[in-house]
């Protein structure tokens, strides 16, 4: 790396500056594989999103693969019947990390219609589920839009180290945080944002919780 | 408008020859018979014999709380479950409607696996759904509900939301997955 006459290091031509992780996040937000397990109507939706008029592959998630193996985003479309969810729940488990998933259409995320013995009243009450595309089914753009909003929460809330799954992990720190005695000595003096909420903190006696 | 079938007339009047009077009644061009669950074998081989070689279904009612008794037949009043048996003859066109009504505890009736092959499938969903024991079946295990399930969901007295089946599944956290 080059150092300028003033002091100050210059970076060479087609050299960029990012962390590790930010790296990792557009690297992996711009080529999700998707497992499809499309159960119901809402896979012909599915199939539509993947074809050539809505063209998922403008986003990097055309390469749908049906081995979990090979997969980092499960795409649940439809309803699952409880005869159906130890395979879902095996196939979750055998998709490697980071993986990500999403609820698609009513019956999905909630059960649906289907309020009855055999089907389960939404998947998010026995694996994790990331987004949730309203509908009945819905359109190709609403999963297009999911897509989209689950890259951005890759791209913000990714780590290479995948600790932003760790839920247990990061809220084991965060009661430790808590039990900090003394805050952190910050300069506030050219962060804007940190002076407003000093601001409000001196304003309100009691103080943030 | 769909053709009727080809009268039954004469089915029904070599099975009175043989069994003497069973119930029976029309609807819709659709000949139904009432056959008491003792003699149900019997009744269904003869019918194979007499060339009613397609066993189209065999499904079931249950007639748990039923406004009226099932309301075709007096002979059958009072019965809970209500099987039906779909006959067809490819060489005549004929069709025929074989009903058979049996009762708790235990109901149960013989198997017609040994007269059609495809009843093995048919006798089993009837199994899973009614509870309904098929007597001489080869291979009487559940066909659509899981195997761990304990009871027969299309029963009238089985709520309609289950007891609690579809909840009991171990939860996976986004921790330890």
């Amino acid at each position: 790396m080059a150092v300028s006459d003033a002091g100050k290091l210059q970076l060479p031509e087609n050299v960029v500056v990012s962390r590790l992780d930010s790296l990792a996040n557009w690297c992996r937000k711009n080529s999700l594989w998707p497992m499809p397990f499309a159960t119901a109507c809402c896979g012909i939706e599915l199939m539509a999103t993947g074809a050539s008029k809505h063209d998922l592959s403008r986003f990097g998630a055309e390469v749908f693969r049906f081995s979990p193996r090979q997969c980092d985003l499960m795409i649940v479309a439809g309803r699952v019947v409880m005869k159906m969810l130890p395979v879902l729940q095996r196939i979750w488990l055998q998709m490697h990390e980071p993986k990500w998933c999403i609820s698609m259409g009513a019956c999905a995320s909630t059960g649906g219609v289907f309020d009855t013995y055999a089907v389960v009243q939404g998947i998010d009450r026995f694996i994790p589920v990331d987004m949730y595309v309203p509908g009945c089914p819905p359109r190709p753009e609403q999963l297009i839009q999911a897509i989209i909003d689950l890259q951005d929460k890759i791209q913000r809330e990714g780590t290479i180290t995948g600790r932003e799954f760790e839920t247990a992990g990061r809220q084991a720190r965060k009661r430790a945080l808590v039990e900090i005695a003394e805050p952190l000595s910050i300069d506030a003096s050219r962060n804007p944002i940190l002076q407003r909420e000093l601001a409000a903190d001196s304003a309100s006696p009691a103080g943030r919780s | 408008m769909p053709s009727t079938p080809p009268s039954v007339d004469d089915v029904l009047a070599a099975l009175a020859e043989q069994f003497g009077d069973l119930p029976s009644s029309v609807f819709r061009g659709q000949t139904r018979v009432v056959v008491p669950e003792s003699a149900s074998h019997e009744v269904l081989s003869f019918l194979k014999e007499r060339g009613f070689d397609l066993l189209v279904d065999i499904s079931c009612v249950d007639y748990l709380d039923y406004r009226e008794s099932p309301m075709e037949m007096a002979a059958c009043a009072g019965h809970r479950y209500g099987l039906v048996y779909l006959l067809a003859s490819t060489a005549t066109n004929q069709r025929l409607t074989i009903r058979v009504f049996v009762d708790d505890p235990e109901p149960t009736v013989r198997s017609v696996v040994s007269l059609w092959k495809a009843a093995n499938w048919l006798e089993r969903e009837v199994w899973d759904l009614f509870g309904i024991r098929f007597a001489g079946h080869p291979d009487l295990r559940r066909l659509v509900m899981p195997e761990e399930f304990t009871a027969h969901p299309l029963r009238k007295d089985y709520p309609l939301q289950g007891r609690g089946e579809r909840h009991n599944f171990p939860v996976i956290t986004r921790h330890e997955s």
